[in-house]
């Protein structure tokens, strides 16, 4: 009795452990500080891009000392390469804010009268993106199955890893490959005006975009869970038919969030495109002419824009109309589907 | 033995994992709709012994099976049979009920679906018929469009068992099906079953001697890999040859 009453009196005291303390403060930090550099990041492009809106109630005199004001003393970051010196630039010209034509169908920024139609960029990102994954699916999903249903060990153990490294390859090392070599087969092949096209931009696009549909949808068809595959198979389906009528459509969700993460990538994606697609902002449903996306705009004009002035603003807002963008598509295919793929699976 | 109609048979079957001899010389008959219960304790080969009878273990890697095993006397394990064909002739039906996440209605077509029924009508009174003859239709029949993860556990199972009679099989193979589920579910499984085997012959896996003894009119014995006794049910749980059979059954180990 005694012995027992003793010792537990000081050994279960509360001990305060500093290395405990601190490795969870720091993690929490850590965790905190990446949540806060996109909110941040989110805040900026969309202060770049404000003063459009408030352009066209004020003269454009008052509006860009605004700007100035704003720029001088408060940017934290990017673009101090653009001095003074064009800033009083900026005060100078853009004379003539064309904000109403936003919806316009002509993108001619560098000029007397500029012209900021969005619409063809739009269009230029959607039409190589579609493209991209109308290319990247098939190919992504079917080397999915392969390797889930029908892969030997082995061949599972090179292919995954293999597709999946594809992801992590440079952009412009595919941009250059689509630019000199895939460019040229692809003309001589179909025989159309442009070398540089949609096509070709989509088709280049693709190889970016395969490991992520790849990887995700690989993911959702591992986890179906395996006896589905048994149940099928114990009453004499094939393998074809337990992979397509079973696994696939059981993993359905999953998949479809793989390739809206494909379109996000494919949207947002910008070197491959500002070196295969020509960059000109063409309106056309022919697949095989120019296009101009709305990242490569940026990507291609951001360096040269007069700091401050529309043109700029016109910039930062077509970065926050990608990001909302990429963002809605992000979140719709990591919560919306995710959940609805575990509630399957978990409710079993 | 002679005048006994044999619906399937093992001759002398071993099944190796790796190095590990998992059924040991395994010769075995049974009868055209009797129900046959495996009995024995936990990693005997009972499980190994049903999968190798739809060569479900073909899905195992590193699995090595000798011997023959005879459906109407044609060995299953002859390099032409076809597995797919053999499986549309036994059936199996799982442990853990596993319908696809899909309604009640395309769980049961699903099986002649793939065989190439394509008439919706004939689609109808397939699920139809093979609904009523699992015991399920007076449950279900309004809700054939609701998702078969809705239903409950018993009910799942007996959906397993309506999906897997709906390609018409020979035979029906159980892997422990109502070790999930509660007494009032397993005894409607059980019923079923008594059913079921004027249609079909069937072979069950079972922990539950008491089970084994309701709905088996032959029982077999595994231990460590090999099959010790076979006989009918009630001189096996009543007077058993062996006494390994007799510890058993009497839950002196196991």
């Amino acid at each position: 009795m005694k012995t027992i009453s003793d010792k537990p009196a000081l050994s279960l005291r509360k001990k305060f452990r500093w290395s405990e303390f601190l490795s969870e403060k720091i993690i929490t930090l850590v965790s905190f500080l990446s949540f806060a550099f996109i909110i941040l990041i989110f805040v900026f492009v969309f202060r770049e891009a404000l003063p459009i809106f408030s352009f066209s109630d004020k003269p454009s005199a008052v509006q860009t000392t605004e700007v100035q004001e704003t720029y001088g003393d408060d940017s934290p970051s990017a673009t101090t390469t653009t001095g003074t010196g064009s800033r009083e630039n900026a005060a100078g010209g853009d004379r003539s804010p064309t904000l109403n034509n936003f919806a316009g169908k002509e993108w001619q920024p560098i000029s007397l009268h500029p012209k900021y139609g969005l619409l063809p960029l739009f269009w230029g990102s959607m039409k190589v993106s579609l493209i991209a994954v109308l290319i990247a699916s098939p190919l992504a999903i079917l080397a999915a199955l392969f390797t889930a249903s029908f892969a030997p060990r082995w061949a599972k153990e090179i292919l995954k890893p293999s597709i999946e490294l594809l992801a992590g390859f440079p952009s412009v090392v595919i941009g250059f490959f689509a630019l000199i070599v895939l460019a040229s087969w692809s003309q001589n092949f179909f025989g159309y005006q442009y070398r540089l096209n949609a096509f070709v931009g989509g088709a280049a696009l693709s190889i970016a975009v395969i490991p992520i549909i790849y990887t995700i949808a690989e993911d959702a068809l591992t986890t179906v869970p395996k006896a589905y595959t048994e149940a099928s198979l114990a009453m004499g389906a094939t393998k074809w038919q337990t992979a397509l009528l079973v696994v696939l459509p059981a993993a359905t969700p999953g998949v479809f969030a793989a390739v809206l993460l494909g379109v996000g990538r494919a949207f947002g994606e910008t070197m491959i495109v500002l070196m295969a697609t020509g960059n000109a902002p063409f309106m056309s449903l022919n697949p095989f002419e120019p296009i101009r996306t709305m990242s490569a705009t940026i990507g291609a004009e951001m360096a040269e824009v007069v700091f401050g002035e529309t043109h700029y603003s016109v910039l930062f807002l077509i970065g926050a109309l990608l990001f909302i963008f990429t963002f809605a598509l992000n979140a719709v295919a990591e919560f919306y589907i995710r959940q609805k793929l575990m509630k399957r699976f978990g409710g079993g | 033995m002679s005048e006994k109609n044999i619906r399937l048979s093992a001759k002398d079957l071993n099944v190796y994992y790796g190095a590990k001899h998992a059924l040991k010389n395994v010769t075995i008959d049974l009868e055209t709709n009797h129900v046959t219960a495996l009995i024995g304790p936990s990693g005997c080969g009972k499980s190994t012994f049903l999968r190798s009878l739809n060569r479900m273990n073909d899905l195992i890697d590193n699995i090595r099976i000798e011997g023959e095993v005879n459906l109407d006397g044609q060995n299953i394990y002859d390099r032409m049979v076809d597995v797919v064909e053999l499986r549309k002739r036994v059936g199996m039906i799982f442990q853990k009920s596993n319908p696809f996440p899909k309604s009640i209605y395309e769980n049961v077509a699903y099986g002649p679906k793939i065989n190439g029924v394509r008439e919706k009508k004939q689609l109808d009174e397939i699920v139809e018929r093979s609904l009523r003859q699992a015991a399920l239709w007076d449950e279900i029949k309004d809700d054939l469009n609701r998702s078969a993860m809705a239903i409950s556990g018993g009910q799942q199972q007996r959906l397993c068992i309506a999906r897997a009679i709906a390609v018409d099989p020979e035979v029906l193979l159980m892997d422990e099906p109502a070790s999930a589920l509660d007494p009032i579910a397993t005894a409607k499984i059980e019923e079923l079953i008594y059913t079921l085997k004027k249609s079909y012959t069937i072979v069950i896996v079972t922990h539950n001697m008491q089970q084994a003894a309701r709905v088996s009119d032959t029982t077999a014995f595994f231990y460590l890999g090999e099959l010790i006794e076979v006989g009918d049910t009630k001189i096996i749980f009543t007077a058993p040859g062996r006494k390994q059979t007799e510890d058993y059954v009497t839950g002196r180990f196991g």
